[in-house]
């Protein structure tokens, strides 16, 4: 009985299925993610403001992403925006708000922490040459922020991919919610399916995480010298 | 303009840090295109606040710079217009780490001035094999000793092509036997008629490559003087003593 189990995960198309809510999955984390990229470089850059309002509002809104469950905020926006606002998102789009809000937070800290990390040296030289404050952020100050930033960004990344298995609460057919469907389908015909099942999701998980992980290492140890 | 070949000229400067007592307390000096003067003073005398002020990196309380005949502002929209005119080398090198050394010198020259990046390069191998470090042009400025970041440094000044140099302390975070190998290149560009606003505590090599030197004490100019006079008969007790913290050093040496 315990043998059978295994089948269930090449029976008709369940395989390819699981894959494709891996997809959706992946989709989410990388839209969130791209999102979450171009603006947390803005967030980063508000975040070093000289103005003390600013710094405190940027303060209490990252405070609000690391207070809050992931899972509150998804609630919050699915259906917060289809009650009160009379919007009715799609549990991807809803999904993307939320890790994008998340990740421009956690972004904007990380670029905030880099950009003060940059000696004014370095924007004295710029400025000396001649530079405007537009090429010197350019040129000069960026690149080096992205270099420091990478290895936490990839970090984000793969933390945001593993995240996204909340996302069936808020009706959204991801890698979780299929395998619980074949489990489901096959309870009586095969009730060990489970095990086999989520063990086919660890490992696609780690399949996708691993390669992330494996070259913020890499960086992390090139960045240094 | 007045004057043809005056360059730079301060009036009545006032310069202090967050409300503090003034750094620089109603400063005024005036040099002409091709001299080259060097500062001389104690820590904290504000040199390189002075020098720093003629750059626009530093806002002012009061007073004037006067660039060309034009006074300068550092809220000015053409500021880093100016700034390109004005070249500067830090005590700290400041090289961009994530750009290699023909990357650091020909930075500005093709983003700044916009110029051929054919043309740019070649200059930038000439002043590179000028400083003896046409060999490094590839290499990134962590491989680099710091005398051989400085000249890169300074290289990526004299790329732009300024009318006037300022070197802040260029070799004060050097180790001994490097300062000679910048400071010979400093003293090459002033035969070569570079008009230098120079800081140093070298004051061997003040006295080499100077027309004129300022004393400086607490924000005010002191003494001011041919390098030969200023070096052999300080007026002024100040100075006096201060040169002689030098003399010491060196009858020690001697010894």
């Amino acid at each position: 009985m315990q043998d059978s189990g295994i089948l269930v995960l090449f029976q008709g198309t369940n395989f390819l299925r699981l894959w494709e809510g891996l997809w959706v999955s992946l989709r989410i984390a990388v839209i969130s993610m791209g999102l979450s990229l171009v603006l947390g470089i803005l967030m980063g850059m508000i975040m070093t403001s000289k103005n003390k309002i600013v710094r405190f509002l940027c303060r209490v809104y990252l405070e609000i992403v690391r207070i809050m469950p992931q899972l509150v905020l998804l609630f919050l926006v699915y259906f917060g925006a289809a009650k009160h606002l009379g919007i009715n998102l799609s549990g991807d789009v809803a999904a993307i708000i939320v890790f994008t809000f998340w990740g421009t937070a956690e972004m904007g800290d990380l670029v905030r922490s880099a950009l003060i990390s940059i000696p004014t040296h370095q924007y004295e030289s710029g400025y000396g040459l001649g530079l405007t404050k537009l090429q010197v952020n350019l040129y000069i100050i960026i690149p080096q922020t992205v270099r420091r930033l990478l290895p936490s960004l990839i970090n984000l990344l793969t933390r945001m991919i593993k995240t996204t298995s909340l996302v069936v609460l808020i009706g959204v057919i991801e890698v979780v919610k299929v395998g619980k469907q074949i489990i489901d389908a096959s309870r009586y015909t095969t009730p060990g399916a489970a095990l086999w099942v989520y063990g086919a999701i660890f490992i696609m998980y780690f399949l996708i995480c691993y390669p992330f992980s494996r070259i913020s290492a890499v960086l992390e140890k090139k960045i240094k010298d | 303009m007045k004057n043809e070949k005056e360059i730079l000229k301060v009036e009545h400067l006032v310069k202090s840090y967050d409300k503090g007592d003034p750094i620089l307390k109603d400063f005024s000096f005036m040099m002409n295109k091709g001299e080259v003067v060097v500062i001389v003073g104690p820590s904290g005398c504000g040199k390189s606040t002075f020098l720093r002020c003629m750059n626009m990196l530093e806002p002012i309380d009061s007073g004037k710079i006067i660039f060309k005949g034009r006074p300068i502002n550092r809220e000015g929209k053409n500021a880093h217009e100016i700034r390109q005119k004005i070249g500067m080398v830090f005590q700290s090198y400041d090289l961009f780490p994530h750009k290699s050394i023909l990357g650091n010198i020909l930075l500005a020259p093709l983003k700044v001035q916009k110029r051929d990046k054919k043309e740019a390069e070649q200059e930038a191998e000439q002043l590179l094999d000028r400083v003896g470090l046409l060999d490094k042009k590839d290499a990134y400025p962590r491989q680099l000793s710091g005398g051989q970041k400085q000249r890169v440094a300074i290289v990526r000044a004299l790329i732009m092509h300024p009318e006037i140099l300022l070197l802040d302390e260029i070799t004060a975070a050097l180790d001994p036997e490097m300062v000679r190998e910048v400071l010979q290149v400093v003293l090459e560009l002033a035969k070569d008629g570079m008009t230098m606003l120079i800081v140093t505590h070298e004051m061997e090599f003040a006295r080499a490559v100077a027309d004129r030197v300022l004393f400086l004490d607490q924000g005010e100019i002191i003494e001011e003087g041919h390098p030969a006079d200023f070096f052999a008969k300080p007026e002024t007790e100040r100075a006096k003593q201060f040169l002689n913290t030098f003399h010491y050093e060196a009858i020690d040496a001697q010894a």
